[in-house]
């Protein structure tokens, strides 16, 4: 007589939540990973279930980077905490003028965070995986006590390679080289500010999040040896990004307040808040310096490219002991670009 | 001090509240201290609260003002 | 946006410059007071002061209720938060403000306490109604823009029967600021305080319209343009500034007349009247204890008085003495004259209160003024490419 076998319950993927037995290492642990993660990450490398995976090392010099997303409210409009991990993971690999390759997710939830929105986040990450070409290879989860950790924590890594001789370097802009950004700023933050308690607006301003290694490739293939450093200004917004490359390459920036692109209702909410743009973060836009010769040519690349649609040519970098970043106001006044300290907050003065 | 913005009155609510909109961005806010509102006018708002209304004619002579000091001939 | 972006058109302004540096007399200097602290952001945040001539210079004054507020409350407030029972709502601006010892309402958050950020009164009353067993308290400040909404924040607690919310109240007054600060000229700092005419207030004055401004015209002699928040409206208001002065005339001026009446917001005006009373004294950063200057709620409304309703005292506390704030609060002092601007002193570790808020005269100087001095110091430096 064969034994029977246990019934194994589906998980309860409507109201069921997350309890300290999915993150105890036993088949209930296994059930979530099956049923939730691999289910919407769906690679071999995943269904061979191991706690590692392999692939043969590329040609070229490989770039890796790490990451951890912590954003609330965890849904946002234009986006959530998984599509925003994939996108600013790949993106990192992609500001070096590398390929991404391969992707690790690691989870840390906090018990109680219902299944459905664990399901819709996977989901979430799935598809932003799949449409950017870069699977989800391995991963882990983890889960701490109420309380312990804010719904849930992702933490990635991205692998990628880079063409040997490749030097894309934050120290390497120079006096004369231009500035060239893909687009309109501020969106991402004010798309998630808009949802946070106490900020209430109804607005259609969508988070900006998006893989960049597109355009990147687009970027590379017009301007070549020309192109000298990209960055994408996520937190700290444009302000921080131009301060951050002014400091490591030994420049100053001088920038047109009416060259860089910003949608109106972005604008406008800024106002509401008391907030400036150029603070506000960004997770579908890149920063490029480039040595004059070549900049028309990426300009025109990054505005053939769907991520590059409102693409500008912002300002120039100069020589300045002080590394300042001067802007040139649209009322046609001076002042300097600051980073901005701590955490941004709305001002009523 | 005072941050405070203009923006247009999209619909009236009950309790003096109202939505108000800023280039498509909207929010509810209190229009306790100004009478008289109708769906279109403008407001001052400053920390959720209505505290004038735009004069649309003197807004006008402001701009008219702005540009014959900024003219030629002064 | 309308009735904000024709206000900051770049051609006009250049039209405007224009005619100020025109029609300002080379022979004198013109020594302006914007007071309002968001006057001052303005003209930081667009760079006007680049489109005046030489002569003609802005003095930041001490419209920051931040600015203005002393240590010793900030301290009340921290301490009132430290109690569990209570959640203290802020503006943002507030959150960074050094107390004593280096404390602030952001520090006490981390440490524990229940701080919570609002943009609004009205936030804060909704946050008492879904949680009645919190002590609500608010903590209010501001002149007289902000004053409003807190009446009717406790209008609305009255009306909804709550009986877990309460005001924390720093509510100042502008006149009594503008008088304190043309009557400390002394000896000493009489050069340095040459307030010839004020850039008057945008929002203030919707609420308080433009007679309480009159004595300064007439009996202290200093003209007054009460202004529109936006920078073209600043510069008219300093070309009226000019005409004034040009002219012999000491008068008060309105060039916000889209939204400023010479009465006011009589309704806003009788909330407040209803609501508060003054306080004989209260201590302003940099500006020393002002009689008659803040106010405080009426005894009829005294179950919505955080600082009787948890005893609160007020402990003197000192500022660094190094901190330069209180000279540079009255404008007879500027950044550059304190010792800590921009080594101890920066927006990231300010010290004091000109340098936590955007409109202080500190960070508006580190915004702004650092890149006028570096282009007068290396202005070949920068051109070459």
């Amino acid at each position: 007589m064969s034994l029977q076998q246990p019934i194994r319950r589906k998980l309860d993927l409507k109201n069921g939540r997350v309890d300290l037995s999915h993150g105890a290492g036993g088949r209930a642990m296994g059930q979530l990973i099956e049923d939730i993660f691999h289910a919407a990450f769906d690679n071999d490398w995943l269904r061979a279930g191991n706690d590692q995976s392999a692939f043969a090392a590329p040609a070229g010099r490989m770039v890796m980077t790490t990451d951890a997303y912590v954003v609330t409210p965890i849904f946002f409009p234009g986006g959530d905490i998984g599509s925003l991990a994939v996108h600013g993971t790949i993106n990192d690999i992609a500001m070096a003028g590398a390929r991404p390759l391969y992707l690790s997710a690691s989870f840390i939830i906090e018990e109680g965070f219902a299944l459905a929105d664990l399901k819709r986040v996977a989901a979430s990450m799935g598809e932003a995986s799949r449409a950017a070409g870069v699977p989800i290879i391995t991963g882990d989860t983890k889960v701490v006590e109420r309380g312990k950790a804010d719904g849930v924590f992702i933490s990635t890594t991205g692998i990628g390679v880079a063409p040997a001789g490749l030097s894309l370097s934050s120290d390497a802009a120079r006096p004369g080289d231009l500035v060239a950004l893909s687009g309109t700023i501020g969106d991402h933050g004010v798309a998630v500010m808009s949802k946070r308690e106490n900020l209430e607006f109804e607005t259609q301003i969508l988070s900006d999040s998006a893989a960049l290694h597109g355009l990147v490739a687009a970027i590379m293939a017009a301007g070549g040896a020309g192109v000298r450093v990209m960055r994408d200004p996520t937190r700290g917004g444009l302000a921080a990004t131009l301060n951050e490359l002014a400091h490591q390459s030994g420049v100053g920036f001088e920038i047109e307040e009416e060259a860089i692109p910003v949608r109106s209702e972005v604008a406008a909410a800024c106002e509401f808040l008391g907030l400036d743009p150029l603070n506000v973060a960004n997770e579908g836009k890149l920063v490029a310096v480039l040595a004059p010769e070549v900049a028309d040519a990426v300009l025109a690349a990054m505005k053939a490219h769907p991520l590059g649609l409102d693409a500008a040519l912002i300002g120039r970098a100069v020589a300045d002991d002080n590394r300042f970043v001067q802007m040139r106001t649209a009322f046609g006044g001076g002042r300097i670009v600051d980073w901005l300290s701590g955490e941004q907050l709305p001002r009523i003065c | 001090m005072c941050l405070a913005i203009p923006v247009q009155v999209s619909e009236i609510l009950p309790d003096e509240m109202a939505r108000v909109s800023l280039d498509g961005v909207t929010k509810i806010v209190s229009t306790a201290l100004v009478e008289d509102l109708k769906v279109g006018d403008y407001v001052v708002l400053h920390v959720g609260y209505a505290l004038a209304k735009i004069d649309p004619e003197e807004a006008e002579r402001t701009l008219e003002l702005l540009a014959s000091a900024g003219g030629p001939l002064q | 946006m309308k009735y904000v972006d024709e206000y900051r058109d770049g051609k006009l302004a250049q039209g405007i410059a224009a005619t100020i540096a025109r029609e300002a007399d080379p022979a004198r200097l013109y020594h302006f007071m914007e007071f309002c602290g968001g006057h001052t952001h303005a003209i930081a945040r667009y760079g006007l002061e680049d489109l005046l001539p030489e002569n003609v210079r802005m003095i930041h004054g001490p419209g920051c209720p931040v600015c203005v507020l002393p240590m010793a409350r900030v301290d009340m407030a921290i301490a009132c938060a430290r109690d569990p029972k209570v959640t203290l709502c802020a503006y943002g601006d507030l959150m960074r403000v050094p107390g004593s010892s280096g404390a602030s309402l952001l520090k006490a958050k981390a440490e524990g306490a229940d701080i919570r950020m609002v943009y609004s009164t009205l936030d804060a009353i909704r946050i008492a109604e879904a949680e009645p067993n919190r002590e609500v308290v608010f903590f209010a400040i501001g002149f007289e823009t902000t004053t409003p909404p807190t009446a009717l924040a406790i209008r609305a607690a009255q009306k909804k029967r709550l009986a877990n919310f309460s005001i924390l109240c720093n509510h100042v007054m502008t006149p009594p600021a503008i008088r304190a600060i043309l009557e400390s000229a002394d000896g000493s700092e009489a050069d340095a305080l040459r307030v010839e005419g004020f850039v008057g207030p945008a929002h203030v004055s919707t609420v308080i319209g433009t007679r309480p401004y009159r004595v300064f015209a007439e009996t202290f002699g200093k003209p007054v343009v009460i202004a529109g928040f936006e920078p073209l409206d600043v510069a008219q208001a300093i070309l009226m500034l000019v005409r004034q002065i040009n002219e012999g005339r000491s008068e008060v001026e309105n060039q916000y007349i889209r939204a400023v009446t010479e009465s006011g917001n009589l309704r806003a005006q009788a909330e407040m009247a209803d609501i508060f009373e003054t306080r004989e004294t209260f201590e302003w950063r940099g500006l020393g204890w002002l009689p008659d200057s803040a106010l405080r709620l009426k005894a009829a409304y005294e179950r919505y008085d955080a600082e009787k309703r948890f005893g609160l005292v007020d402990v003197p506390a000192r500022d660094n003495p190094a901190c330069e704030c209180g000279a540079i609060l009255r404008g007879a002092k500027k950044p550059r004259d304190c010792k800590l601007f921009g080594s101890v002193c920066t927006p990231d570790t300010p010290m004091g209160s000109c340098m936590v808020s955007p409109e202080g005269a500190c960070s508006a100087h580190w915004t702004y003024g650092r890149f006028r001095e570096a282009a007068k110091a290396a202005p070949q430096r920068r051109n070459v490419a």
